[in-house]
């Protein structure tokens, strides 16, 4: 998604929030432990929030296709995931509103697996009262999240290399033959560096220079 | 080397050194010093003339001082360029110009000066090499006072066919070819005491080269190698530890516990034979120390150029050890070769390639992608104090404290992790996507009811909140009752949302990140351990106890750590009554001025 078609959702988006909370089951990872029906009940009378609803696997095909028509026909403008840790599949759902035509920062995910059903096995109700402040949170987060803008700017294509030995060398060389300019600095009057001054270099035995 | 100097596409500014490095990945600005040869490089066609008739001498570097020089030199036959030049501390001046008169082809001027040049740079590769150990502070192998214990390096230039001797192995006392030769492994390496605690990586196999080099040179002679342990970890290493021992060099385990001279100027090397208990003595006609590697000098002066992190060691620190093993923290910016650690010419060569790989990596789209999560200055707020300036690891921000103008952050520069947010005192900056109004109302919502119940955490994200998933990939149990709200990194905890946390009813706050010297934004958990200590030392001050306001490091490896602590907080919790809860409430609300 190019530039300009993230800044026309950006002007799209009205004072009340519109979020869609879903809470993944993933399988049985967290439906065994946590009660995802209890916690979609509560999570659709938290403020701001249109849909929310139980989902087998959010990151499925089919579940983002699922997330991406609400999306559509409901016009969510932000969203909740209830699933596994952000470190995980926060790439995935941020792509997912990008294909939806939503800015990918206006995602906020509740970590229901890795630090929740997962840690609390034994627990199962208060894991579920868990899930539910965890969604409450993302929820009040996600009211105040904005939609961001990765900026591009220009590079200049040429690398300073800075030492003359066999490193910097390598290093000029394969920039080079890539070609890219390079700047080789180095402080001797020749490059070549320790290992211009050995005589033979292992494991070869050859001569260095 | 030749293909380097004579690639259209590399410049090369020998005798050159980078002073001064101004602007951002993509777009850096760098300011070199050449100084000058006082001979037209391109002009020269190094036949030497010069030197011949130059009437002063001094000792050869190539050649470790084993030979000498003249003040016009090249450095060595195969130099690139190839180009004669001047040391012109050592010239004679102006009053000489004999190497002027004898100069055919009139390259040489003394009327030259050093020059300043200006590089415009997307990407920086340091490269800057090591430096072998200086053998003179450790005095018992008597490098200063025998004169036939020489260095590796010095023996490595005299067995070369170009060397002082022209390959002919002597001791330095008679010019005698030695007989018998020792080897002392370790020497500035593995010793908590004198040098280095690390393994300088290459001095095993470096002795272990020169033993099939020697015994090539000279099948009979009598090779000893004293040792910790032989390193030979490396592709066809211990083919060669093998071969070596096969041509009859004897290793030795055990360093020489003292070196001393005989009268015919051979050496006396007394070690223990650890089977025996027992002293054994060891006649050689030379000894050698095998070098340890040493940080190249200039490299703190470099890192604070660049704005770069060394590990204790003194060599650059990468931004991970084990998956950006090239790459600095300071995007745009790579390591090659020795000025990450020691290491071999295969590894040198193996990551010059990779670090030019990341290079081309960065650049080749012609543009670079800003990350999204940066900081922002709402300018009417701004004070120009200078404190976010001073606080952010990456030197993204520029505040012109005396003009008073308000802080200007480079985007492209900046990492996200928000500790200047924090640090303001001013509310002048946001942190998107981890606001102030954005990490309050996950506050507010989670201790909105039973409050007394919960225990908060603040994790960053690259560690103690990868800690956390990690515990539970691991299926690790702790109380249900830990709430975590994720920040990029500890720095971006920010005083308020403490004393907030307090003021509505929280009994325990932990702020947990990476171990300091592991921050994933260089340093910036250095202002998390210094705002939590200023916190805590106010809470003492209002009556409140301190120990309800935690800090923990927990990397993203310690799963167990982090079930472990938070069973930790569950007890301090357990401790933490409703009526102090209540009364810190009262007490922070009471206050004239709101705690931020």
């Amino acid at each position: 998604m190019d530039i300009q078609k993230i800044n026309e959702t950006v002007s799209d988006l009205g004072s009340d929030v519109r979020i869609g909370v879903y809470i993944c089951r993933c399988g049985m990872n967290i439906a065994k432990i946590v009660d995802c029906q209890q916690v979609a009940l509560e999570a659709k009378n938290l403020k701001g929030v249109l849909i929310a609803k139980e989902i087998t696997y959010a990151c499925s095909e089919p579940g983002q296709a699922e997330i991406k028509n609400d999306i559509n026909d409901l016009k969510l403008d932000r969203i909740v995931i209830a699933s596994c840790s952000p470190r995980l599949h926060e790439p995935t759902f941020r792509q997912m509103l990008q294909k939806a035509g939503l800015n990918p920062y206006l995602l906020e995910m509740a970590n229901l697996r890795e630090q929740c059903s997962w840690v609390h096995l034994d627990h199962p109700k208060a894991a579920t009262a868990k899930a539910i402040d965890l969604v409450k949170m993302a929820v009040a987060r996600a009211e105040l999240l904005s939609p961001l803008i990765e900026t591009t700017t220009s590079l200049i294509k040429r690398t300073l290399v800075i030492g003359g030995g066999i490193a910097g060398i390598q290093t000029a060389l394969d920039l080079a033959d890539n070609d890219y300019e390079v700047v080789l600095v180095e402080k001797q009057p020749s490059i070549g560096g320790i290992m211009a001054q050995l005589d033979k270099t292992f494991p070869t035995m050859d001569c260095s220079i | 080397m030749a293909d380097a100097g004579r690639h259209p596409k590399i410049t090369l500014h020998t005798m050159s050194e980078v002073a001064q490095v101004s602007g951002y990945v993509g777009n850096f600005k760098a300011r070199i010093i050449k100084k000058t040869r006082y001979v037209v490089e391109n002009e020269c066609t190094a036949c030497g003339d010069c030197a011949t008739v130059c009437p002063v001498v001094f000792p050869d570097e190539f050649n470790v001082g084993l030979s000498s020089r003249k003040a016009i030199y090249i450095p060595f036959p195969q130099a690139v360029p190839s180009s004669y030049a001047i040391n012109i501390n050592e010239c004679m001046g102006r009053g000489c110009s004999k190497c002027i008169d004898a100069c055919e082809k009139k390259c040489i001027s003394f009327h030259m000066s050093d020059e300043e040049l200006v590089e415009n740079i997307g990407s920086i590769i340091v490269a800057t090499g090591l430096m072998p150990y200086d053998p003179r502070a450790m005095d018992e192998y008597g490098y200063t006072r025998f004169d036939n214990v020489l260095t590796s390096l010095e023996l490595e230039r005299m067995v070369n066919a170009g060397g002082p001797t022209q390959g002919k192995l002597i001791r330095p006392t008679d010019r005698n070819e030695p007989k018998t030769i020792g080897f002392i492994q370790c020497v500035g390496s593995r010793s908590a005491r004198q040098g280095s605690e690390y393994c300088s990586n290459i001095c095993c196999m470096n002795t272990i080269k020169s033993s099939l080099i020697l015994k090539e040179h000279t099948p009979d002679i009598q090779i000893k190698v004293f040792y910790i342990d032989i390193r030979a970890f490396g592709k066809g290493f211990e083919d060669l530890y093998n071969r070596s021992r096969k041509l009859g060099v004897q290793y030795l385990k055990g360093l020489p516990g003292s070196i001393e001279e005989l009268p015919d100027k051979s050496l006396r090397v007394a070690t223990e034979n650890f089977a025996t208990g027992t002293v054994q003595y060891h006649d050689l006609d030379l000894l050698v120390l095998a070098l340890g590697v040493k940080p190249a000098p200039g490299t703190q002066k470099l890192q604070e150029m660049l704005g770069l992190q060394l590990t204790p060691d003194g060599f650059f620190l990468e931004a991970h050890p084990k998956l950006l093993p090239v790459d600095a923290a300071t995007r745009g910016i790579f390591y090659a070769g020795c000025a990450e650690g020691p290491k071999d010419i295969k590894e040198s060569v193996t990551q010059g390639s990779a670090a030019a790989a990341r290079a081309i990596r960065l650049m080749h789209k012609g543009r670079i992608t800003s990350e999204a999560i940066t900081s922002e200055i709402i300018t009417e707020k701004c004070r120009s104090c200078g404190k976010c300036a001073q606080v952010c690891p990456y030197n993204a921000i520029t505040v012109d404290v005396k003009a008073k103008t308000p802080a200007i952050v480079n985007t492209a520069a900046c990492a996200g992790c928000g500790t200047c947010a924090a640090e303001c005192a001013f509310d002048a900056i946001i942190m998107n996507h981890f606001t102030d109004d954005q990490i309050q109302q996950q506050v507010n919502s989670v201790l909105s009811d039973q409050a007394e119940s919960k225990l908060l955490v603040f994790a960053c994200n690259w560690c103690s909140y990868a800690g956390a998933d990690f515990a539970g990939v691991s299926r690790l149990q702790y109380p249900a009752n830990i709430r975590i709200i994720r920040t990029m990194c500890s720095g971006r905890v920010d005083s308020k949302f403490i004393w907030r946390a307090f003021e509505n009813g929280a009994p325990i706050v932990l702020v947990s990140g990476c171990h300091i010297g592991d921050c994933h934004y260089i340093d910036a958990n250095h202002w998390t351990v210094k705002r939590v200590e200023k916190i805590r030392k106010k809470m003492t001050k209002l009556g409140i106890d301190p120990e309800r306001l935690q800090l923990e490091w927990i990397s993203a490896a310690e799963a167990t750590r982090f079930a472990q602590i938070m069973n930790k907080m569950e007890l301090l919790r357990q401790k933490v009554t409703g009526k102090e809860i209540s009364d810190t409430i009262q007490i922070i609300k009471n206050q004239p001025k709101k705690l931020t």
